[in-house]
This record gives structure tokens, C-alpha cells and sequence, in this order.
């Protein structure tokens, strides 16, 4: 077990290693230069060199990500070339956003996913299951985003019930802050709630196949109690996994979320910051991004341990 | 907030999201009770929805149109303002006077003048404010201070400013950003504390959502008519319009896609304004290197070209046919759009005589709807023509000013110039990315700048039409100044001229 861990842990080290390179390096190639953008159309360039070497790009590579790498792991995020503000400081704001609309929309999620799935799994071959998992199918295949769009045509301008976007801090205003929570966090959340629901059915699915399941219910259990006894513990590694690898799609569409619903969160910073050119904020909140997921899955990956004790052995 | 008041925060978001029906329902009511203005009742009397939202709010170091257009008049004040016609007229200076050789500016202050801080201001603030601009400002617009000689405060009121030679320009300049007035004291966090004179200070700044300027209750001036205006920022043009439709906002201060302006008109409860800018949309035109260094190659460019039709295209016929690089509420505007009438004929024999040998021009656009919109447009026109065309979208700003703006790699290319009086800026200087080198127009620029106030007009007149009949560029239209407001509120600015969003004519009736 200790040594199950300690391997995870390694494998998490390199993987940020090796993330914050490759981070790097795509910001080192991305055409544009930072001066240049912050000083605008008619600077002249030694204006721009000037600025280029107060934000030390003028530096070699090496020598920039050494210096930002020691940056991260002392918790010291730098300064925005554009907004010349602590970085840490305008991250930690956009974060706490990006967190109540994730989370919300990945508690919406396995509350629907959940029961959905099931029921799929429970109902598979009749009419009932079949109409289940052909919404779950359209889910999947409606991209946030359109789901957004779709939603404030309908209930923000066409019914006026709810507001078309914005953003009010919960210590505000919190009646405010629910109202305009509403519809991002169900563009977000339903769309995941259908690729759960998915895994959630094939999981129980197979778990329903298993001998042990069958031996359960000759003895005379009813299938229900049988799986909610059985099965729903050995059904849920899959449906963990799949949880943590969509926290990044979650990631990615709160991104696109925010654009779309005007939230002042981590991914309308990214978009902000990629396009002024304010590299070191982009490295930043992708590390940021990255950390999540990877620390996400380790955890994952530990729940395993917990949830499946064949696992602990370490013989797999 | 305290922890029983998160928890209950939590909780209440947890069952918000399981009953949503309930909660719309809820909300229906609430919308009625509080005129569906939720939003900007509770952050300002009057929320006006804007595009590009600044970086920061130090214009001294950053560039941009963002920050003078919350800022400038608003928050900071200048010795002399630009009004809706465009004429210079008095600011913090009451009046001013000329010398004799043109030379020397002697501008009479205003008493009893304080700036947000408490601190008075003085010539003293005056000197300090253009001196700044010499030594610390990194911005390329500060160049425009590099004439003058010196600045003397005579007197508290009485400042003297001695210039290297006469220059139009100059007092002109004075009126955007480059001339507005900081307290020495005031400057220590520009990027977030702006400390100015003006009839608003900073409120409140929500990084990546909004800006709510509040009314400065010590102003020397007449007291405005809002006593709070947020300046909201909605990156999507959709957004904004959707933002509006359901009341979070009481203007769109920029109209980002003209052709939804038909919802908003005929309706009683809606006004839409339709003023002109200083934004030249120019196909510019790479008068080094390239097909395009050839004259008859670029006058078949503008030949091939139908602008009327054009403009009707990408930019739902709004907007104004210039021909020149002079927008319409410049004292030398001409119309020069029949210099070269759309004539495809004349457009394929001048490519016979400059041996066209069909080899595409690159035209490189950046990221911008209405360059977009209008790049597919000039391609395929200038495809009837039979000058065929590479169209790439570049990423704006960083990938544009790298290829286009930078490197000059590109025959062709589409941006709004938006400077006021950009003429020289785009076409005077032969480095500039329109690599445009003709000594007889900068001669001509150097003379107006020098010259009396009517041989001004003359002498600017005859540059652009120079610039026109060498088809250094092709002028597409000026941009529209497009906004749609609710129908109660009053004094909306109809150009936009100045490079501020003038609030202090705003009202509601």
C-alpha cells in the first residue's frame, strides 16, 4: 500500500515536471511579442526592448523557466506583464469563480448522472431505458457552449426568468449570485451529467453480468437490493475514473462557459491573458489547471485503494 | 461573510441548482418588483456595456483605446477638451493665448480646483503633467510632447509653454490622453488609483467584469447627472446584446455587430445612435516590397473594388465612404471617393501594364469582426477582377503586430486605424507598416502643422489627396459610432471624436 502510493506520488512529480515544460515551451513558440502588444502600434522599439528586458524576456529560455519554475514551487507567481499586479492575487480571485461553477455543475451532475445511469442499466432492452439513453446521447452530443446559447435564448430573453450573464460574489448579493449561477451551471453540468449517466449504465451493466450478482439473486434477493447490496461498490471504479478525467473537460468547458455567460472566472483570464500576450499569467493558470487534474486523478488513484482492496496487494 | 453565512450560501446554491423551476419562478417576481433592473440597481445608476475592458488604468505606460475611454474627462481632466463638433475648447485652462511667432502657449487656470486627493491643483500640476510625459511615459503617443522647449508655471493659474516650433498639432494633442492633468502626490498607483480633477472618480473595479465610476461631489464644475456609471465588459458581442435585452445594462456603448441593430429599431423603448468615429478602416497596402510596391498594381486594387457594395456586405451599410484617410469630423474632409470609381475594366488593363503574373497577394487579417467580414468581401471582388488572393486570419493584436505591423510580411492588409488625426501616423513615416515613402506628403504635413489655421485645411487637404491619388492604401469607410440605448436616456454622444466616453452630458429624462 505505502509503496502504492510513494509509485502514484513519483508519477505525479514527473507528469508536473514535465507539464511545466511542455507549458513553456508552447508559450516560447506562440508568435507575438508581449512589449510589443503591451506598448501598442506606434512604439518605437527601443520602448519595446526597454519593456522587453524590464519583464527579463530578453533572457535566455533556460534561465526564464528556471526562474519561473523556482517562482512556482516558492508560491511566488510573479508580476502580470499587463496588469503589472501580482499574478497570485488576480488568480486567486478567478478561482474561487471557476470553483462554485465547477463544482456546482459537477454536483448537478452525478445528482442526475447517478439515478440516470441506473435506471439506464436497471431498464436496459424496454422502452423506458431505450427513451433514457437517447437523451443521454443528445447530452453528449450538444456541446456546452450551445447548450449556454440555447439556454439564455430561452430563458433569459425570450422568458425573462433568469439573467443572460453576469456575475455577483454570493457576499454581495446572494440572491443575485444563484440567479445568475443558474444556467451556466446547468449548461456545464448537464452536458456532463450525459456522459456520467453513460458510464454509470455500462458500469452496472456489467457488474448486473457478474456470477456474484447472479448467486445474489438465486438466493433470492431482488435485483435492486441485490445490486444496491453487491454491485453499486465493484460499479463504482469505473464511474470514479471517469469523474476525475472530467474534471479537466469540466475545466475546458468552464472556459468556454464563462466566455459565453460573461464570468469574470480562471478561463476568461486565460482567454484575456493568451490574448494580450501576458505569458507568464497564461503559464501560470495553466500550471494551475494542470495541477488540478493531475491532483485530481492521484486522488483518485488512491481512492481505488480504498474502494477495491484487491487492489492494495500492489500484484496487479 | 461569516461561516454560518457561507454554509447557508452553499446550501442555498445546492438547492438552487436541484429546484430550478422554483427558483425561476421566484425570480419572475423579483423582476417585476424591481423593473427587471436587478443588476445595475444595485452597482449604478446607469451601466453602459463596453468591448475591451483595460489591462490596467495607467495609460502612461499601456497602450490602448480602453483606458482614456473610461478615464479621460471622467476621472482625469485636461487643460483644453474636445466637444461633439471637434473644436478645442476650454478645460482646466479658461482661456488660453497664442504668441505672435506661434511659439509660446500662455493657458489662464481655473481656481479653486482640487484634485480627488484634496490636493489643489496648479501650474504647477500643469508642469509637472507635461514634463511627465517627456521623461516617464513609455507609451509611443508621448512623441507628440517631444516639441515643446520648455513649461514655466508663472503664476498658480498662469502656465507658459514654449514649443520648438509652431505646430497645429500640438494643442490638438493636448486634448486626448497625452494632456490630461495628475497630482505629483497622485501618480504612485496609476494602474489602479487614478487621481484626476474630474467630475467622477474610481469606485470600484471588477477585474474582468466591470468598472463603476462614482460622482465627485467636490467638483468645480456642474455636477453630472448620474451619481454612480458602471462601465460593464462583455467580450462576446452577443453577450452584450443579450445583456441588454434583459436589462443588466442601459447602453451598448459600442455595437459590435451592426446587423442585429434591426431588432432595436422601430421600438419605442429603444434609441439607436448613429454618429461617425475617427476609425478608418484601411486596406492597407505594402508600398515596399511585394505586387504592391507597383502604383498601377495598387490603383487596380482600388479600381477592383466596390466600396458601396462592400460596406452593404461586411458591415450592414453602416458607416461612411471616405476615400481618403480623413474621417468626416476633421476640419480638411473631402469626399475623394470618386478618385477611383469601381471600374474592373480600367482595374484589368492597369494589371496588363503592370505585367500581373496571377500570383496570389497575401491578405492577412486580423482577428476582428469587422476586418474579418470585410477580407472575404475584398477577396472575392478583387477575384472578379482577376487579382487572386491568399486570405489568413492572424490572431489580434499579438499575431497581427508580429506579422503584419512588425515584420511587414503581408501585400494587404485590414485595420481600423482609430487614432484622431492619424493621417501622418500611418503614412508619414516611411518605416510604418504601409511602408509609404513619398517626401512631397510629409513636406506638406510639416507645412499644415506650421501654417495658419486655414492654410491648414488647405495644406491637409492637398496630403490627402496626394495619399489618395497614389493609392498608398485603399480607404474602406469610417467606422459607425453605433450605439442602442434605452429610449429615457439623454445626451449620449453621437460621434465619437474624443478618445473619451464624455459622461458628464449623460441624464435620464
Amino acid at each position: 500500500m505505502v509503496l502504492r502510493i510513494l509509485q502514484r506520488t513519483a508519477i505525479l512529480l514527473a507528469s508536473l515536471a514535465a507539464s511545466s515544460i511542455l507549458v513553456f515551451a508552447f508559450m516560447a513558440v506562440l508568435p507575438g511579442d508581449p512589449a510589443r502588444v503591451a506598448l501598442g502600434v506606434n512604439a518605437s522599439e527601443e520602448a519595446v526592448q526597454g519593456l522587453r528586458s524590464q519583464f527579463g524576456l530578453d533572457r535566455s529560455l533556460v534561465v526564464q523557466y528556471l526562474d519561473w519554475v523556482r517562482g512556482l514551487v516558492t508560491f511566488d507567481l510573479g508580476t502580470s506583464y499587463v496588469t503589472r499586479a501580482p499574478i497570485g492575487e488576480l488568480i486567486a480571485d478567478r478561482l474561487l469563480v471557476t470553483v462554485w461553477l465547477v463544482v456546482c455543475a459537477m454536483l448537478l451532475a452525478l445528482v442526475v448522472a447517478l439515478p440516470m445511469g441506473t435506471l439506464m442499466a436497471v431498464r436496459h432492452g424496454r422502452l423506458s431505458g431505450v427513451v433514457l439513453t437517447a437523451f443521454s446521447q443528445l447530452g453528449i452530443a450538444v456541446p456546452a457552449f450551445l447548450a449556454g446559447i440555447l439556454l439564455v435564448a430561452v430563458f433569459a430573453v425570450k422568458l425573462s426568468w433568469l439573467p443572460a450573464n453576469g456575475w455577483t460574489a454570493p457576499a454581495d448579493d446572494p440572491v443575485m449570485f444563484l440567479r445568475q449561477l443558474v444556467l451556466p451551471v446547468l449548461s456545464l453540468g448537464l452536458v456532463q451529467a450525459a456522459v456520467v449517466a453513460r458510464y454509470v449504465r455500462s458500469s452496472i451493466l456489467d457488474v448486473l453480468r457478474e456470477d456474484y450478482l447472479r448467486t445474489a439473486r438465486a438466493k433470492g434477493l431482488r435485483p435492486m437490493k441485490a445490486l444496491v447490496r453487491h454491485g453499486l461498490r465493484n460499479s463504482a471504479i469505473p464511474v470514479v475514473t471517469v469523474l476525475g478525467l472530467q474534471l479537466a473537460t469540466l475545466l475546458i468547458g468552464a472556459v468556454v462557459i464563462e466566455r459565453v455567460f460573461v464570468i469574470p472566472g480562471l478561463g476568461s483570464l486565460l482567454l484575456d491573458s493568451v490574448s494580450n500576450r501576458d505569458l507568464l499569467m497564461v503559464q501560470d493558470v495553466v500550471m494551475i489547471l494542470v495541477v488540478a487534474v493531475l491532483v485530481v486523478n492521484f486522488f483518485v488513484d488512491l481512492l481505488y485503494l480504498v474502494i477495491d482492496p484487491r487492489l492494495r496487494t500492489g500484484a496487479r | 461573510m461569516n461561516l454560518r453565512r457561507r454554509k447557508a450560501a452553499a446550501l442555498l446554491a445546492t438547492a438552487g441548482m436541484l429546484t430550478v423551476s422554483a427558483c425561476s419562478a421566484g425570480s419572475t417576481d423579483q423582476d417585476e418588483n424591481d423593473g427587471g433592473d436587478g443588476a445595475s440597481a444595485a452597482s449604478g445608476d446607469l451601466s453602459i456595456g463596453l468591448v475591451a475592458e483595460p489591462a490596467n488604468l495607467d495609460f502612461t505606460t499601456t497602450d490602448g483605446a480602453a483606458i482614456p475611454q473610461v478615464l479621460l474627462y471622467n476621472v482625469y481632466e485636461n487643460l483644453v477638451q474636445l466637444d461633439q463638433e471637434g473644436t478645442v475648447v476650454p478645460g482646466l485652462a479658461e482661456s488660453w493665448e497664442t504668441s505672435e511667432d506661434g511659439t509660446v502657449y500662455t493657458f489662464e487656470l481655473r481656481d479653486g480646483v482640487t484634485f480627488s486627493n484634496g490636493e489643489e491643483f496648479s501650474a504647477e500640476d500643469a508642469k509637472f503633467s507635461i514634463e511627465a510625459v517627456q521623461n516617464d511615459w513609455s507609451v509611443s503617443l508621448a512623441a507628440a510632447m517631444d516639441i515643446v522647449e520648455s513649461v514655466e508655471a508663472v503664476s498658480p493659474t498662469e502656465l507658459a509653454v514654449t514649443l520648438k516650433r509652431p505646430s497645429n498639432d500640438w494643442l490638438y494633442r493636448m486634448t486626448t490622453r497625452i494632456g490630461a492633468m495628475f497630482d505629483e502626490k497622485g501618480v504612485a498607483n496609476l494602474g489602479t488609483k487614478p487621481i484626476g480633477t474630474g467630475p467622477y472618480t474610481l469606485r470600484k473595479w471588477n477585474r474582468g467584469d466591470s468598472i463603476v465610476l462614482e460622482r465627485n461631489d467636490d467638483y468645480w464644475g456642474d455636477a453630472p447627472g448620474f451619481s454612480e456609471v458602471e462601465f460593464k465588459y462583455f467580450a462576446d458581442p452577443t453577450a452584450l446584446n443579450n445583456a441588454f435585452l434583459t436589462d443588466t445594462i442601459d447602453v451598448i456603448g459600442t455595437v459590435q455587430t451592426p446587423e442585429s441593430l434591426g431588432q432595436f429599431e422601430g421600438n419605442d423603448d429603444y434609441q439607436v445612435i448613429e454618429g461617425t468615429t475617427n476609425g478608418e478602416v484601411l486596406l492597407s497596402m505594402n508600398n515596399e516590397s511585394g505586387p504592391l510596391s507597383e502604383q498601377p498594381m495598387r490603383e487596380a486594387v482600388r479600381y477592383a473594388l466596390d466600396n458601396e457594395a462592400l460596406l452593404e456586405t461586411c458591415w450592414a451599410g453602416r458607416g461612411e465612404l471616405i476615400g481618403s484617410m480623413v474621417p468626416p469630423t476633421d476640419p480638411w474632409y473631402e469626399d475623394l471617393t470618386d478618385m477611383f470609381p469601381y471600374d474592373v475594366e480600367q482595374a484589368e488593363s492597369l494589371l496588363d501594364e503592370a505585367g500581373y503574373d496571377g500570383k496570389p497577394l497575401r491578405l492577412r487579417v486580423p482577428s476582428l469582426p469587422y476586418a474579418v467580414a470585410c477580407g472575404q468581401v475584398v477577396k472575392s471582388q478583387l477575384e472578379q477582377a482577376g487579382i487572386e488572393v491568399d486570405l489568413d486570419q492572424l490572431e489580434f493584436p499579438a499575431a497581427w503586430l508580429q506579422t503584419v505591423f512588425t515584420d511587414a510580411d503581408y501585400d494587404m492588409s485590414i485595420i481600423s486605424h482609430v487614432e484622431p488625426r492619424d493621417m501622418g501616423a500611418v503614412f508619414g513615416d516611411p518605416s510604418y507598416y504601409t511602408r509609404y515613402d513619398n517626401a512631397e506628403f510629409r513636406d506638406l504635413l510639416e507645412e499644415a502643422d506650421q501654417a495658419s489655421p486655414e492654410e491648414q485645411v488647405t495644406l491637409m487637404q492637398d496630403a490627402a489627396e496626394l495619399l489618395s491619388q497614389d493609392a498608398a492604401g485603399e480607404f474602406l469607410f469610417v467606422l459607425p459610432n453605433l450605439m442602442v440605448a434605452g429610449a429615457d436616456i439623454t445626451g449620449l454622444p453621437e460621434n465619437a471624436i474624443s478618445e473619451s466616453f464624455d459622461l458628464t452630458s449623460l441624464g435620464r429624462e
